[in-house]
């Protein structure tokens, strides 16, 4: 679809459901796999709750996104950045996250983590490694 | 490469102002506009955030807000439109901490 | 340098669609091209042509609509989040079974992949929201 190989990453700072960002966020992700670009995501902030395990919506009448965040991997998203002070703050660990992993087509589709949690200090080797900044 | 940090809250009501200036690197530029700009005032608590960066602010956004230049920490650049522009293109890429 | 612009909030809401107008009017000021403007979440409420602000108050939209005639602008709203807040033309319409219009002049509503392609092809992208 285009010549150009640009790094993308898209950076979620928000929680999910107290607004729709986190929501719509995803949809450009999703989107723009299909246009063959070196693509990254991050959860900073409040962002790594979208990552939140066991997300029950039913009570608050709004559909329950979260199983998307597992679909990423057939979509070929295998960088998923996740800040650990962001989860230390927040009491979090990896263990309340969603496990997220690709299939390694190189390797007789073995399963791996799409998780890469990364202190500040690499986000910030990682965001400055990139072309295109998206923010929601 | 360098990024420019654009940051539009103030930083007494969310953490932006706190994760872009303990994330840019030395040679990063931090644009403060909108609710930002309060970041910039000497006398307050996040004075203390900016630390060594090149760091600028949107002048409209001061006057409206009643900032006058005095009360801003020394070295911060207040800038118009155009400057704002001419820094998206001085840095490779741009991060709105929104 | 080739911009592409992303506007995440409605009109008057939040400062970032006046903030967003001023910067893409200065960008084009100093000569440089604006690839395209794209609104998503709130920000498609940019492109309704049925906001009545005060007379005293600026109007926003009337503003991006003159600033899109002037240099040849191309404004897209997002499909998904127009059709999420009844931002309507005449192909949504007729899809949709809506009974009426809304789009301002010098907006067009297209997939997100038209956000994608800005930023593929463009030099900067600029991201204004809350």
């Amino acid at each position: 679809m285009a010549e150009v190989t640009k790094k993308f990453m898209y950076i979620n700072r928000k929680a999910p459901y107290g607004t729709i960002y986190a929501w719509e966020a995803l949809e450009v992700v999703l989107i723009g796999a299909a246009f063959e670009q070196d693509v990254s995501v991050t959860f900073m902030d409040d962002g790594v709750y979208q990552l939140v395990k066991g997300q029950d919506t039913a009570g608050i009448g709004m559909k329950n996104f979260s199983p998307t965040y597992a679909a990423l991997g057939d979509f070929e998203i295998t960088k998923i950045y996740v800040e650990k002070e962001s989860l230390e703050e927040r009491g979090l660990s990896l263990d309340d996250l969603q496990h997220l992993v690709w299939e390694d087509e190189d390797d007789d589709w073995a399963e791996r983590d799409s998780i890469r949690l990364v202190s500040r200090t690499e986000l910030a080797d990682v965001l400055a490694d990139q072309d295109v900044l998206f923010n929601f | 490469m360098t990024m420019l940090h654009v940051v539009n809250k103030s930083p007494y009501n969310t953490n932006s102002l706190d994760t872009a200036s303990s994330i840019m690197k030395s040679d990063d530029a931090l644009l403060l506009i909108e609710d930002g700009v309060y970041g910039a005032v000497k006398s307050g608590k996040a004075a203390s955030m900016l630390g060594s960066c090149k760091v600028s602010v949107l002048g409209p956004d001061l006057a409206a807000r009643g900032i006058t230049e005095d009360k801003l920490i020394d070295g911060v650049e207040v800038i118009d439109y155009a400057g704002f522009v001419d820094l998206v293109e001085a840095n490779d890429k741009v991060q709105s901490w929104l | 340098m080739k911009l592409t612009i992303q506007v995440n909030e409605g009109p008057y809401q939040h400062q970032s669609a006046d903030t967003a107008y001023f910067f893409t009017k200065a960008a084009l000021e100093k000569g440089h091209e604006i690839f395209r403007v794209f609104f998503y979440h709130d920000g498609v409420n940019n492109g309704t042509r049925l906001t009545t602000p005060p007379q005293d108050d600026r109007n926003i939209v009337d503003r991006w609509s003159e600033l899109a005639k002037e240099h040849d602008l191309d404004m897209v709203l997002c499909v998904a989040a127009a059709q999420r807040r009844g931002i309507v033309d005449d192909g949504e319409a007729e899809r949709n079974g809506k009974d009426a219009t809304n789009i301002a002049p010098g907006f067009r509503i297209s997939g997100l992949g038209q956000l994608i392609e800005g930023g593929v092809q463009s030099d900067r992208l600029v991201v204004f929201g809350d």
